[in-house]
């Protein structure tokens, strides 16, 4: 069945509204002003170099860094545990299991933020990097869960079977074959994780501190609390880092199908 | 700090059980889990519903004061109108794109997937403060909105502003869970319809659209409850005249330290999403949950 004309113009006009607003950060980016003025008066390369040489800046990047990859292995590790944990489990246990490492994607970040600053105020954890690192692992837990068990889901349990009656030890059957099987999972979790964390705004705005900044909330102070520029440069780049990979994915899935059905 | 040493240290690889006993590992492989959870996450939590009935004292001053202060009941009922309006305008503009997907041929669909992954994967700071510019006095929209005769309509401060960009920054939560629903509809069905003698619009009507219901309360459900508590938008676009309940949340807690309300305003919240995701829970089988986690995991799918 073809689709009507108008229903293709509709779907563009769409596929305009989601891509091209952001893209105005990029000309925004090049511009010489120090205004959020736009379209530019001028062109420079101020807001780049800002944004790799100022030490809040810089600093600011390290940071996410640092607590993308904390949280992304603590994340993982647990994750990938609790994962392969739940598929042991009988059917009724499972799906407790499940709902409970699976609820802290359906509470609103904002009330998560509420109850970890405040429990955390009182454990003396706010304003550190590492409690904000524990904060996201809660919040990233249950990609890793999700993305571990549907790669486990398609797994043959024989297998795991097969490599006990063979003599080789739990542990062993765990590394060997278990886990080999399921690293697919384990790393598209561990990247969810770093993501999850390195692009949450609001549990960080709220346990920062002047030496826990990370590079989101340097952005939202850089628009609420003073007027810098370099937000746009840290956007853009931001677009790019996230848009070339996923282009580059689409290409080579679009080739590789197109061998894959040679006529 | 306690807390720590129970996060680092007991998710070591499973300890080999002497004699394998492979049942028992199950619940020790999740302990970690279930323990950080718990510490980070349960607990706090109930500290913080215990605070809504007893900071500052005793009772359901919090909750009472929720529906009787009239600022709080301004803001509960513009947050709840503005996650609606942007439900609405999200599932109006989905529909058809999600719809497209299904039709379009192998490279039109793959740049259609692009199109909705590109966004959302892209920083949320990064597309808010592209709004941002565009929306400010003097910016692009208001001389496009010029051209139409309505020069100097300020739109930055304004809950219109939000809602705008709180639909375009959903909007792919939308689309994502609504296609993968349509794509699994047989689409013989509509040429058994109209082979009938239904005409296309009946057909779509009395067949498919009812078919594709469980995608689109999937989609509606999960935008609605994200909406509820959006701080970033409203905060970059908004203004504390425009405030939504996240923003009031924010500044009872940081600025005030007013646990037992902002706690009261997070109760609420918590009770609307879970009664929202239970009723499109209904609605649609347990599937669709499903689906619209797998949806926003499935960032990675491609």
């Amino acid at each position: 069945m073809t689709a009507r004309p108008w229903l293709k113009i509709v779907a563009v006009l769409i596929g305009l509204f989601l891509t091209v607003p952001t893209m105005v950060v990029l000309p925004m980016s090049f511009s010489s002003a120090k205004t959020f003025r736009f379209p530019p008066e001028g062109w420079s390369l101020e807001w780049y170099e800002r944004l790799f040489t100022s030490p809040e800046w810089t600093v600011a990047i390290q940071n996410s860094l640092q607590v993308g990859l904390i949280t992304a292995v603590f994340a993982t590790v647990l994750g990938t545990a609790a994962a392969i944990g739940v598929t042991r489990l009988g059917e009724r246990a499972r799906g407790l299991a499940v709902g409970f490492l699976l609820s802290p994607i359906i509470i609103p970040n904002i009330l998560i933020a509420l109850v970890i600053f405040s429990a955390f105020l009182r454990l003396g954890l706010t304003g550190s990097l590492f409690g904000i690192a524990l904060a996201h692992t809660a919040l990233a837990l249950p990609f890793v869960v999700i993305a571990v068990t549907a790669r486990l889901q398609g797994m043959d349990p024989a297998l795991q079977k097969a490599g006990g009656s063979l003599g080789a030890t739990p542990f062993s059957v765990f590394r060997k074959v278990t886990l080999p099987l399921a690293m697919p999972g384990v790393l598209s979790g561990a990247v969810l994780a770093f993501v999850t964390s390195f692009d949450e705004v609001v549990i960080a705005l709220f346990l920062q501190s002047p030496t826990a900044i990370t590079l989101p909330v340097q952005m939202f102070n850089s628009v609420t609390v003073q007027i810098d520029p370099t937000i746009s440069a840290a956007s853009s780049l931001m677009v790019l880092v996230v848009s070339v990979p996923i282009l580059l994915g689409q290409v080579i899935g679009a080739r590789r199908g197109r061998r894959g059905t040679p006529r | 700090m306690p807390a720590i040493t129970t996060a680092a240290a007991p998710e070591a690889p499973p300890s080999p059980a002497p004699g394998g006993r492979r049942r028992a590992a199950g619940p020790l492989l999740l302990l970690p889990a279930l323990v950080a959870l718990t510490l980070f996450f349960v607990l706090p939590l109930l500290s913080i519903l215990l605070d809504s009935f007893t900071d500052p004292e005793p009772g359901l001053g919090n909750y009472a004061s929720l529906f009787t202060d009239g600022y709080t009941l301004r803001v509960l009922g513009r947050t709840l109108l503005v996650a609606l309006v942007v439900t609405v305008a999200g599932v109006t503009l989905a529909y058809p794109y999600a719809y497209m997907m299904t039709l379009a041929g192998q490279t039109a669909r793959a740049v259609m997937i692009t199109v909705v992954l590109v966004p959302f994967w892209t920083s949320m700071l990064a597309r808010n403060f592209a709004w941002m510019v565009l929306m400010q006095d003097g910016g692009v929209v208001q001389g496009l909105l010029g051209l139409v005769g309505l020069g100097e309509v300020t739109l930055l401060g304004t809950t219109t502003a939000v809602a705008i960009s709180m639909t375009q920054v959903l909007l792919p939560f939308m689309v994502l869970p609504m296609f993968s629903v349509m794509q699994q509809i047989d689409r013989r069905l509509l040429l058994a319809g109209q082979s009938l003698g239904a005409s296309r619009l009946a057909t779509f009507r009395k067949v498919y659209f009812p078919l594709s219901l469980p995608g689109v309360a999937a989609g509606a459900s999960l935008v609605f409850v994200l909406a509820l508590g959006f701080y970033v938008t409203p905060a970059l676009l908004g203004s504390p005249q425009s405030s939504l309940i996240a923003q009031v949340i924010s500044v009872r807690t940081r600025e005030l330290l007013d646990f037992g309300g902002a706690g009261a305003m997070g109760v609420f919240m918590l009770v609307v999403t879970l009664a929202v995701l239970a009723a499109s829970r209904r609605l649609t089988g347990p599937g669709a949950a499903a689906g619209a986690a797998h949806a926003i995991a499935g960032r990675n799918d491609r």
